[in-house]
């Protein structure tokens, strides 16, 4: 069974310039990524919007070791804001799960 | 066991809270680069290290240490370790291991880059004690309430000292000052500049072509956060030197892993492997222009590359040159 949490996608939308609704799932970032990670960040996203909270839970090393080097967003063909997502999702584990602001 | 995320932020966290860096330095390393230059204490240009530079060898030192406890067991005693680094500063002393080799190339490679501005003539101030870190791994890692408050802090000071013009040298720095300070700092309109922009800027006069080539390693930062890609070639060139791209350059740079070294020390080397593969294929001297680039390439190289930063090779020529005269 797959939880779905309706605060997750909420709280991401909520979240000043993080538009990865754009992304059409061509799959250049997962090409480009030095980290040759096959779900960044395209998967990444569609689990937050669909507010697969689990999925997103378990991927907080990948997140966390994203390079912020934006090969991937200077790719991309929907100009998603990869790297600032990142860091936005950063942000919200931070505070709901490690206790950080 | 993989290192621990949290304690690990929140050590970078409480640091940058109660001692002003997430790697306080001494006042000897952070301003010791500069005894003997006879900088100007302030003004309304001064140049901006952010203590990057002067990091280097601390946290070199620091994610060696990492890399062996990655995997261990002793990874479950993080959280102790962060307990304890509230009250005495853990990173202080993991940082005197530092190599002192390492500490005077970041300190030369600082009295490079004044000594080439000032050949540039451009004219500068230094803030001595009162520069401080700009916050750029706190920010990366997503604890924006604590890089806020301290970014208003640094922007605060900056106003109370009447800084109008930042020259940074480092892309990170730079890169914290245009486009994270403006978002967390009300007003902030100080001016920022890397120093190879100035350099570029001022048109340097070509210098006769030395026999050298160089292999040109950009970072992700300043290529495709900052556009600043053409400026570090100009230079190059302008100091005789003949630029060799390697397979990913420019806008399509390949990370050097540095900004996995305090979590993911393994996962660091093996990207930096990559890209010493890449440099090589097309040349044995190589040129960084970030610190962390510098650090990071050179311990995956080892003896397979000679890397100098961009500031040591410019400086190096200009000495040649005039010898020359």
């Amino acid at each position: 069974m797959i939880k779905v949490s309706s605060n997750l996608a909420a709280r991401v939308k909520d979240t000043e310039g993080f538009n990865a609704g754009a992304c059409f799932h061509c799959g250049t970032c997962t090409a480009l990524c030095p980290l040759g990670y096959e779900m960044l960040p395209r998967k990444l996203f569609r689990e937050v919007m669909l507010g697969l909270e689990e999925k997103v839970r378990a991927r907080i090393p990948q997140i966390f070791s994203c390079l912020l080097c934006r090969m991937c967003e200077k790719n991309c063909p929907s100009e998603v804001h990869i790297a600032d997502n990142i860091r936005t999702l950063r942000c919200l584990i931070n505070r709901q799960e490690f206790g950080l602001k | 066991m993989p290192l621990p995320i949290a304690p690990i932020l929140g050590i970078f966290a409480d640091n940058l809270r109660k001692r002003d860096s997430v790697l306080p330095l001494s006042k000897k390393t952070a301003m010791g680069w500069a005894n003997g230059l006879n900088l100007p204490r302030g003004g309304k240009t001064v140049i901006y290290t952010g203590h990057v530079y002067q990091m280097i060898p601390a946290i070199d030192a620091m994610a060696s240490q990492m890399a062996l406890l990655e995997n261990s067991f002793l990874t479950r005693f993080f959280g102790i370790g962060r307990l304890m680094n509230k009250f005495v500063s853990l990173s202080f002393f993991m940082g005197l291991t530092a190599s002192s080799e390492k500490m005077r190339h970041s300190n030369q490679v600082l009295r490079d880059i004044v000594g080439l501005l000032r050949d540039a003539g451009v004219e500068f101030g230094y803030l001595y004690e009162e520069e401080l870190y700009a916050g750029a791994l706190v920010y990366d890692d997503g604890m924006d309430e604590t890089f806020g408050h301290h970014a208003r802090r640094v922007a605060e000071r900056l106003k109370k000292l009447g800084v109008r013009r930042l020259l940074t040298v480092d892309p990170h720095t730079t890169k914290m000052f245009r486009q994270a300070y403006p978002h967390f700092v009300k007003d902030f309109d100080i001016e920022v500049q890397s120093y190879l922009e100035v350099l570029a800027q001022a048109h340097p006069k070509a210098m006769k072509p030395v026999n050298g080539e160089v292999v040109v390693h950009d970072s992700c930062v300043y290529a495709r956060y900052e556009n600043v890609c053409d400026q570090p070639r100009e230079l190059l060139r302008a100091a005789g030197l003949s630029v060799r791209e390697p397979e990913l350059s420019g806008k399509s740079t390949h990370c050097c892993g540095g900004p996995l070294e305090s979590l993911f020390p393994a996962e660091a080397h093996r990207i930096s492997g990559i890209r010493v593969d890449q440099l090589e294929a097309k040349g044995k001297n190589v040129v960084t222009m970030c610190p962390f680039c510098w650090v990071n390439l050179n311990k995956a190289a080892g003896d397979r590359l000679v890397i100098n930063d961009i500031a040591t090779t410019l400086a190096s020529c200009r000495r040649q040159a005039s010898s020359c005269s």
